[in-house]
């Protein structure tokens, strides 16, 4: 009895087997309109003084299409470019991709691997900014403590380019 | 002095103030101020104008134009044109890094008396003693130094075409100043002749006067270090100006100099 004890102690005091991880799900509103682009979306971290930690996604058109002619409309993710990403050298495996359709969509990001990287413990914003062709341009921004001490559900919402943002963390 | 004469000097002052500094307006509008892509250009209007940006007076002439390209060399414009109302030209930005455009000139103006009549010449320094008739009298010679300036940057900006010459009224960005954002304040540095000019008002007007009923300018002034600081009201293209005068004509039939600094900047919305 005690030998069990004592090991369920050592299990408690021992690291974490699972890495801290960031579950993140970005709703892009479905658009009532004629001409309909889908949107230059941008997923970054920041920290206190607004510099990058972290870039964790940027979805645009990469290629000449009828949704763009491939890195020519990145600055209007205005403060995305402004912040760091007109220094990427795009593409960036792991964090550039297509456009994406309206709907949910789940990104899962884990402590010491790209794109998420180590990131210190300590205060940060996620920031999301979607800027669509003909259309507008939205930042929502979720602040957040990493790892923090216990698992975190934090959620905010957009009200034209882009719909609820949930960030779920686990330390 | 009747206190009701007062008023009405008072309001006749208030009334001939703001067309007293209503002058014409130099200025060049870039169609973007931030680029990036495979092949990017811009599209530039150069224009003398009463409204921001609207060109309802005189075209800007291009002969005057300098395009500093992010390594410090020299580059071409395109499409050049010359209109009624407004000069246009192309430029395609094939480096990365901060482009400076600019309309620099600089010369003389004389005012005199022939045969009782009042007479003006404007020219190089070289072409005056033949332009002025023997006969001139009362010849007043003032020297003048214009730059007008606007900025934009490909992909990462850089600071070397922002180098000043040393010579005129130059703005030296301490803000990165393609990259100015509503109600975040701007820092910026004069220069006259390369030393920093202090005690230089600067107003920054936007534009769109048309659409409103006051020019709306924001001001600041200069330090001793040349320095100064504005925070933009809202998000739109600015005109920023600031003149000043001195004895530093470089001629010696001319005694006063008289020196202008004009750019066009670009403020996005945060």
């Amino acid at each position: 009895m005690r030998r069990l004890l004592l090991s369920c102690f050592a299990l408690a005091l021992a690291t974490p087997l699972v890495a801290a991880e960031l579950n993140l799900t970005v709703q892009i509103p479905e658009q009532k309109v004629a001409e309909y682009h889908r949107p230059y979306t941008a997923i970054w971290i920041e920290r206190a003084d607004r510099s990058v930690a972290a870039q964790l996604a940027v979805w645009y058109a990469q290629k000449d299409s009828k949704e763009g002619a491939g890195n020519k409309w990145l600055p209007d993710l205005r403060q995305w470019w402004r912040r760091g990403g007109r220094e990427l050298a795009l593409p960036v495996d792991g964090v550039s991709g297509a456009t994406r359709p309206a709907g949910q969509h789940q990104l899962n990001f884990v402590d010491g691997q790209a794109p998420l990287g180590t990131l210190a413990a300590g205060d940060y914003v996620l920031v999301v900014e979607a800027a669509r062709e003909v259309g507008g341009r939205e930042v929502v921004r979720v602040p957040f403590t990493w790892p923090g001490a216990t698992t975190q559900h934090l959620t905010a919402r957009g009200s034209s380019e882009l719909g609820a943002v949930s960030l779920d963390i686990n330390p | 002095m009747h206190k009701r004469t007062l008023k009405w000097i008072v309001l006749a002052a208030a009334i001939a103030a703001p067309l007293a500094v209503q002058a014409h307006k130099m200025w060049l509008l870039p169609s973007a101020t931030n680029v990036a892509g495979a092949d990017p250009w811009v599209t530039v209007d150069a224009a003398i104008s009463n409204d921001l940006f609207h060109p309802d007076h005189h075209a800007a002439s291009l002969e005057q134009l300098v395009i500093t390209a992010p390594d410090g060399q020299t580059a071409k414009p395109a499409n050049e044109a010359v209109g009624k109302y407004r000069s246009v030209f192309d430029l395609q930005l094939n480096q990365q890094g901060t482009y400076k455009l600019a309309l620099v000139s600089s010369g003389l103006s004389a005012s005199y008396e022939l045969d009782g009549q009042k007479r003006r010449w404007r020219g190089k320094a070289d072409e005056l003693r033949s332009a002025i008739p023997r006969a001139a009298k009362n010849v007043q010679v003032t020297a003048s130094s214009n730059r007008v300036e606007t900025f934009i940057s490909n992909g990462k900006p850089n600071d070397t075409a922002l180098k000043p010459t040393g010579q005129g009224l130059e703005l030296v960005p301490v803000t990165r100043v393609t990259d100015l954002v509503a109600g975040e304040p701007a820092t910026f540095q004069l220069l006259l002749d390369g030393r920093p000019a202090g005690d230089l008002k600067v107003s920054a007007i936007a534009g769109a006067t048309r659409y409103r009923n006051a020019q709306d300018a924001i001001t600041a002034q200069t330090g001793s270090d040349g320095k100064f600081r504005l925070t933009w009201p809202h998000a739109g293209m600015y005109w920023i100006n600031a003149t000043t005068q001195d004895d530093n004509s470089g001629s010696k039939f001319a005694s006063k100099r008289r020196l202008s600094y004009t750019a066009t900047l670009e403020v996005l919305p945060e």
